[in-house]
């Protein structure tokens, strides 16, 4: 089971990160302005299981007609431009007015197929449930924090007044009784979908080829490939940007995929530091 | 509200609609519209971020505490395996200090990584499971068969009680020793923080040449200077083996080496090099003075820590950009495009 995301269709409501809040009792994580956006959790860690991105860009979102449908004679539309502290066409020059886009996106735990932070916990607490997706158990977890450098999307974090890691168990428990998570649950629009992980793909695809068809040439999926580097995400994304845009990694690759050839480093290292030891003692006796 | 459920066999009730099309105009249907070539957000350049916010959490690791286990623990595997081969040459007045010194190493460095837990009580739950994928169980494993090893050795040398068994102890405790002065480069490698993973086929000798520069150290500075000649080729040869391995690592990490040159990092790294550097020189050209030896000892020992430090700086300052994030990422993306583009 798991999450496809398609951002294409978020309205940057934050009911999503409201709803996981509410059900899984996150604690609350800083009433801050970022001061860059709408965006006021920043990114993912112990206390924002979801995170909704926002980006503002001088760009068309795709071929856009803003006059469309208007009745003959309407006066024509007014050009806001980029969100700014001065009053909407205060100081239009020529590029501070046109096209502008703004994209939303609600960030997740990727529930990697191959994840880090499961392979590198050395308490066992971070395991794969029944249903593929990677969960804490808090009872366990000794606060090492080693996962949360391992995780190559920035994940999962550490509540320091705690001392344990915290993230998205794409609600363990509300899955045992049958329900969705509380975010896909709560999503106004469908931007968040929960279900079989084949059916998402299938889902995302088609939605790809639509926008695709309809002119939207940037949109692509993220994190669906089996074969990338994390052996694909079970939450996964359809974007409407390069993934770095929207603070994801473009091509994330499991830590542990290297770790065979590091452990060989290491024995090799290991053996010349004896057989170099040895070698001191040879020779003269001073 | 979302009016679709899932139940086990699947999604019921599905909202039609769903499939509404963002800044649709059907009159250009099928044309694809190429994206935009730069707005402003650094696209033009290599790569783009959002609003330059890291892509990866910040290591929660404290500095002295891992930083000091990384270093506590090359001392300690290093001096060991000095200490064995000092005991089986009969150079009792070297393997003597040597001794003392891993346990107090391997002591301060399971003190140091305990303190680091968030939950410092539970640090037993690491001895539930036996992981290879992760070096930090693997680690406590090995510490598990070393620390007691050490603690003997040094414990039967202190009291004379039970002088043979101690020696057996001393040995074990050499012949294991390597291994705990080389996982901890896996340990800090087996990361996606890009200054330490991209280091990964160098940092284990960076490591023991660290590790046994260190202990190379603490023998010309405690042991006489007629028996301390093996500890002072293992302190030079391992700052040979450290700097070495350092220069190859920089130059194949590329951008990703940056850390390691600039900033808090870079300095620690250039303070790791002269005094490596410059205790080497001290322990081959000061052969006959106690004095030169233990201060060339102490720089080597210092050196060491520097080293240790040095490298969990860069790590810490790697992930702190997002450029040594995308950057080599993007990088890889375009040459696997370009290599399927050519095979075409
Ligand atoms: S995204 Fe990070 S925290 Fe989530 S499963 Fe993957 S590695 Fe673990
Ligand atoms: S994902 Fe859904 S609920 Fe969350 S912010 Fe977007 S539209 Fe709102």
């Amino acid at each position: 089971m798991g999450f496809f995301t398609d951002t294409s269709v978020c309205i940057g409501c934050k009911a999503c990160e409201v709803a996981c809040k509410e059900w899984n009792l996150v604690p609350e994580d800083g009433l801050d302005f970022t001061a860059m956006s709408f965006d006021n959790s920043g990114g993912l860690g112990a206390d924002t299981w979801r995170h909704v991105a926002f980006i503002e860009q001088r760009a068309p979102i795709g071929v856009q007609e803003t006059g469309v449908g208007r009745p003959e004679g309407a006066p024509d539309p007014v050009d806001l431009g980029m969100p700014s502290f001065e009053p909407p066409g205060a100081s239009a020059d020529g590029d501070a007015t046109g096209e502008f886009r703004w994209l939303m996106s609600s960030d997740v735990c990727k529930h990697c197929t191959h994840a880090a932070c499961l392979d590198v916990c050395p308490t066992g607490s971070l395991f794969r449930t029944e249903y593929g997706t990677v969960v804490v158990q808090e009872d366990i977890c000794n606060g090492c924090g080693y996962c949360v450098p391992a995780c190559p999307y920035g994940v999962i974090g550490q509540r320091e007044d705690d001392g344990r890691v915290f993230k998205c168990t794409l609600c363990y428990d509300r899955l045992g009784a049958g329900m969705e998570p509380a975010c896909a649950k709560a999503c106004p629009t469908d931007s968040i979908q929960f279900g079989d992980l084949d059916e998402l793909r299938e889902r995302a695809d088609e939605r790809l080829r639509g926008l695709h068809e309809a002119g939207v040439g940037s949109a692509q999926l993220y994190g669906r490939d089996p074969g990338d580097g994390v052996g694909g995400d079970g939450a996964f994304f359809l974007l409407l940007d390069e993934p770095e845009v929207y603070g994801l990694p473009p091509d994330p690759v499991v830590t542990t995929r290297d770790l065979p050839s590091m452990w060989r480093h290491a024995a090799v290292a290991a053996g010349a530091l004896l057989a170099g030891i040895t070698a001191t003692f040879l020779g003269r006796r001073r | 509200m979302n009016t679709s459920d899932v139940t086990k066999e699947g999604i019921r009730g599905a909202r039609p609609g769903r499939e509404a099309v963002t800044g649709a105009d059907s009159a250009l249907g099928g044309q694809r519209r190429e994206r935009p070539a730069d707005d402003g957000g650094g696209r033009g350049s290599e790569f783009g971020t959002y609003y330059d916010r890291p892509v990866l959490n910040r290591i929660t690791w404290r500095p002295r505490d891992i930083a000091g286990y990384l270093f506590l623990g090359g001392l300690a595997g290093a001096s060991s395996a000095l200490a064995a081969g000092a005991d089986l040459t009969g150079r009792p007045g070297l393997a003597r200090p040597l001794r003392y010194t891993a346990l107090a190493a391997v002591t301060g460095s399971l003190a140091a990584l305990v303190n680091d837990l968030g939950r410092p009580d539970r640090f037993l739950h690491m001895l539930r499971v036996m992981k290879w994928t992760s070096p930090m169980s693997v680690g406590t494993w090995i510490l598990v068969c070393y620390g007691p090893l050490a603690g003997a050795a040094a414990a039967s040398q202190a009291t004379g009680v039970l002088p043979g068994a101690g020696r057996l102890a001393g040995l074990g405790a050499g012949a294991v020793g390597p291994a705990v002065s080389a996982y901890t480069a896996p340990l800090i490698c087996n990361t996606a923080v890009p200054a330490w993973h991209e280091g990964y086929r160098e940092m284990p000798f960076v490591f023991v040449g660290s590790g046994a520069a260190a202990a190379g150290g603490m023998g010309m500075i405690t042991a006489p200077v007629g028996q301390a000649g093996p500890a002072r080729r293992a302190g030079a040869a391992g700052a040979a083996v450290e700097n070495a391995a350092l220069a190859v690592m920089e130059r194949r990490m590329g951008m990703v080496a940056e850390p390691y040159r600039t900033g808090r990092s870079g300095t620690l790294m250039r303070a790791a090099k002269a005094l490596t550097i410059g205790g080497a020189v001290g322990a081959l050209a000061g052969r006959r003075s106690r004095a030169v030896s233990a201060i060339a000892g102490a720089a080597l020992i210092a050196g060491s820590a520097c080293t240790r430090f040095g490298v969990f700086a860069a790590g810490q300052a790697s992930v702190a950009d997002p450029r040594y994030t995308v950057v080599p990422q993007r990088r890889r993306l375009r040459d696997r495009e370009q290599a399927a583009q050519q095979e075409e």
